[in-house]
């Protein structure tokens, strides 16, 4: 029983941590039809940006409600920052380019944003723990459970909730929407394609960093976090189709009740779970859970 | 002089050319020759597919399955002949493309590269945590035999007898190449990249295509994989099966182009070349400079640095 409400709760938050990161990379791709490796970084950017921050911060004394504060307004400009860099100074130029071709520019950036980094912040590793530490534990069923990983559950429901009522109820999602459909007949409804694409891409680069900062008081922040978290969540939007934010969702849920569950009864299969089940579900459904399949053109 | 005449004199030539070179080089040099010879033939793999306008971010796996295929022979089977490692690490290599083969022979574009992705990983995610093949440390393997003759321990500089086989090897693997694309069946290859449909109707079997390509490309990645581990004694997951890995193939292919059988191992040595100077003298800005350079291929030499060679050699 214990170990049931051990597994459930870890997969959930793992899920939730999983859903922030991932939602951004099925946004700009079923918007785009960018398959964006530099998610990566912006994952890696946020997570060092806030870390940054926030031992700035605690050095100052200030106070420590703010620090989650900082967090967001973190996230919120470095996303901003490097998401308009990349979409206005490049990946403009690449609309007419192949699929596949676009996902090595992204790989491009996502490589000179590794050095980057290592070049402004040093190699060595920062750890705030302050914001987790704070906020204390809480028990559940004699479990004792961080309240910081609780909490971001209620950010990926946020998150998740905000993405929804924005698509389905606003009028840029709905705009957004026509364009996830069919790009060439909404330019010829007057849509501005061009602008759309900043958008989404600045929105999914704020998620990812998001994703991140919310992460750094979680881990260890040095090189290579991002590198581990790309194939992850390219598991969790192919498992849930690619383009899909339902499917981010589930693929998340999948992803993140696999892992807990392998972690707590064989955690030799951690890593191998979770590309079993992206395997399976490329050989069954190629185009994710909740993806739809495209007619192939001629 | 035929084109097909001219690749064969040229390469030719440059076998020679290695092989007596061998004696004047020094030792880092013969080294370098033989690990870019040896990714070169992953390289080489990858371009045949790409003709058909496939990429692959997972043929790690068949580098992999060729590293480690060689190193458990030496481990666990005790083989200690060169030509019996490679042979089971190509075999290794082989027959699991033919069985993945089969399925992803059905997939194109994103969808194709990201199920090689996930295959890579999965032999990744098993390596990883196979304490008995030492997890993420990996492990050593013993010097090889050469049909019998055992190189002296002694030597620090590779011996030159896996170093000639490694060139020997490259030899053929470039000739045999360039006779399959330049058959029917390779030229099937720029047919299916341009229009698959046509190619079925014009009583072409694409997929069976595809999967002889694949085959193909992953038994020369076995190929490069196998030499490489022989070259370096050690065999890690990290280096052989990882995405980065992958990605790192895909970069050079890139930077090569598909222009030429002979484009891979150009594009393959100087990024060796750059990559020992880089990580000497600027180990920081090492991926920034591939990034870079990635960008300024993608941008302006859509066809790689082969497409260099050929602008010259029309104006001549």
């Amino acid at each position: 029983m214990v170990s049931v409400v051990a597994i459930f709760v870890d997969g959930i938050v793992y899920a939730s941590w999983l859903f922030v990161i991932a939602i951004g990379l099925t946004l700009i791709y079923g918007v785009m039809n960018i398959l964006n490796v530099a998610h990566g970084s912006f994952y890696a950017l946020g997570a060092y940006s806030s870390a940054w921050l926030l031992g700035k911060y605690f050095l100052f004394g200030l106070p420590p409600s703010g620090s989650y504060l900082l967090i967001l307004v973190a996230a919120l400009l470095v996303g901003a920052f490097v998401g308009i860099l990349v979409e206005r100074c490049l990946l403009r130029f690449m609309y007419d380019r192949d699929e596949v071709v676009i996902v090595l520019v992204t790989y491009a950036v996502f490589l000179i944003f590794e050095d980057l980094m290592k070049l402004v912040w040093g190699v060595e590793s920062y750890m705030p723990y302050q914001p987790r530490y704070l906020l204390g534990n809480v028990s559940v069923v004699g479990l004792p459970f961080v309240i910081y990983d609780l909490c971001l559950v209620a950010l990926a429901v946020v998150i998740g909730a905000l993405a929804w009522l924005g698509l389905n109820k606003t009028r840029p999602g709905k705009l957004l929407v026509a364009v996830i459909y069919d790009r060439e007949i909404s330019v010829a409804m007057g849509i501005n394609v061009e602008r759309i694409f900043t958008i989404t891409f600045v929105i999914g680069a704020i998620l990812g960093a998001l994703g991140g900062a919310f992460t750094a008081p979680l881990i260890a922040v040095s090189p290579g976090i991002g590198i581990e978290i790309i194939v992850l969540a390219f598991a969790v939007v192919v498992i849930g189709g690619l383009g899909s934010i339902e499917g981010a969702a589930v693929g998340a849920l999948i992803v993140g009740l696999g892992r807990a569950t392998a972690v707590h009864l064989l955690p030799q299969a951690e890593l191998f779970i979770v590309f079993a089940v992206m395997t399976l579900v490329l050989l069954i459904r190629p185009h994710g859970l909740f993806g739809k399949a495209d007619f192939r053109k001629i | 002089m035929t084109s097909k005449n001219r690749t064969l004199f040229g390469v030719s030539f440059a076998l020679v050319f290695l092989l007596v070179a061998e004696n004047f080089l020094p030792g880092w040099a013969v080294n370098m020759i033989a690990m870019s010879l040896s990714s070169g033939l992953v390289i080489l793999g990858l371009m045949v597919i790409m003709r058909a306008g496939l990429v692959s971010f997972g043929h790690g796996l068949y580098f992999g399955l060729g590293g480690y295929g060689a190193a458990l022979g030496a481990i666990f089977l005790g083989i200690t002949d060169a030509f019996l490692l490679i042979l089971l690490g190509v075999l290794a290599s082989g027959t699991v493309s033919l069985a993945l083969g089969y399925v992803i022979s059905r997939y194109r574009g994103i969808f194709f590269a990201l199920l090689n992705l996930a295959f890579s990983m999965l032999l990744f995610g098993i390596l990883v945590n196979s304490a008995s093949l030492g997890s993420t440390d990996g492990f050593s393997i013993p010097a090889p035999s050469y049909f019998g003759y055992v190189p002296s321990a002694t030597e620090t500089r590779v011996s030159f007898a896996l170093y000639g086989i490694v060139c020997v090897l490259t030899y053929l693997a470039i000739l045999w190449v360039h006779r399959y694309l330049s058959s029917t069946l390779g030229y099937i290859g720029e047919a299916i990249r341009e229009n698959e449909v046509r190619v079925e109707y014009l009583g072409a079997s694409v997929r069976q295509s595809i999967m002889i390509k694949y085959t193909i490309s992953a038994v020369l990645a076995g190929l490069g994989g196998a030499l490489t581990v022989l070259l370096v004694g050690h065999v890690t997951p990290e280096d052989t099966v990882y995405w980065t890995r992958s990605g790192e193939f895909v970069f050079v292919a890139i930077l090569s182009g598909t222009g030429h059988v002979v484009a891979p191992f150009i594009g393959s040595a100087m990024f060796e070349l750059v990559r020992t100077y880089a990580l000497q003298y600027a180990p920081g800005v090492w991926q920034l400079l591939l990034g870079g350079v990635l960008l300024i291929v993608i941008m302006f030499l859509p066809n790689g640095i082969w497409s260099l060679i050929q602008r010259f050699n029309r104006q001549r």
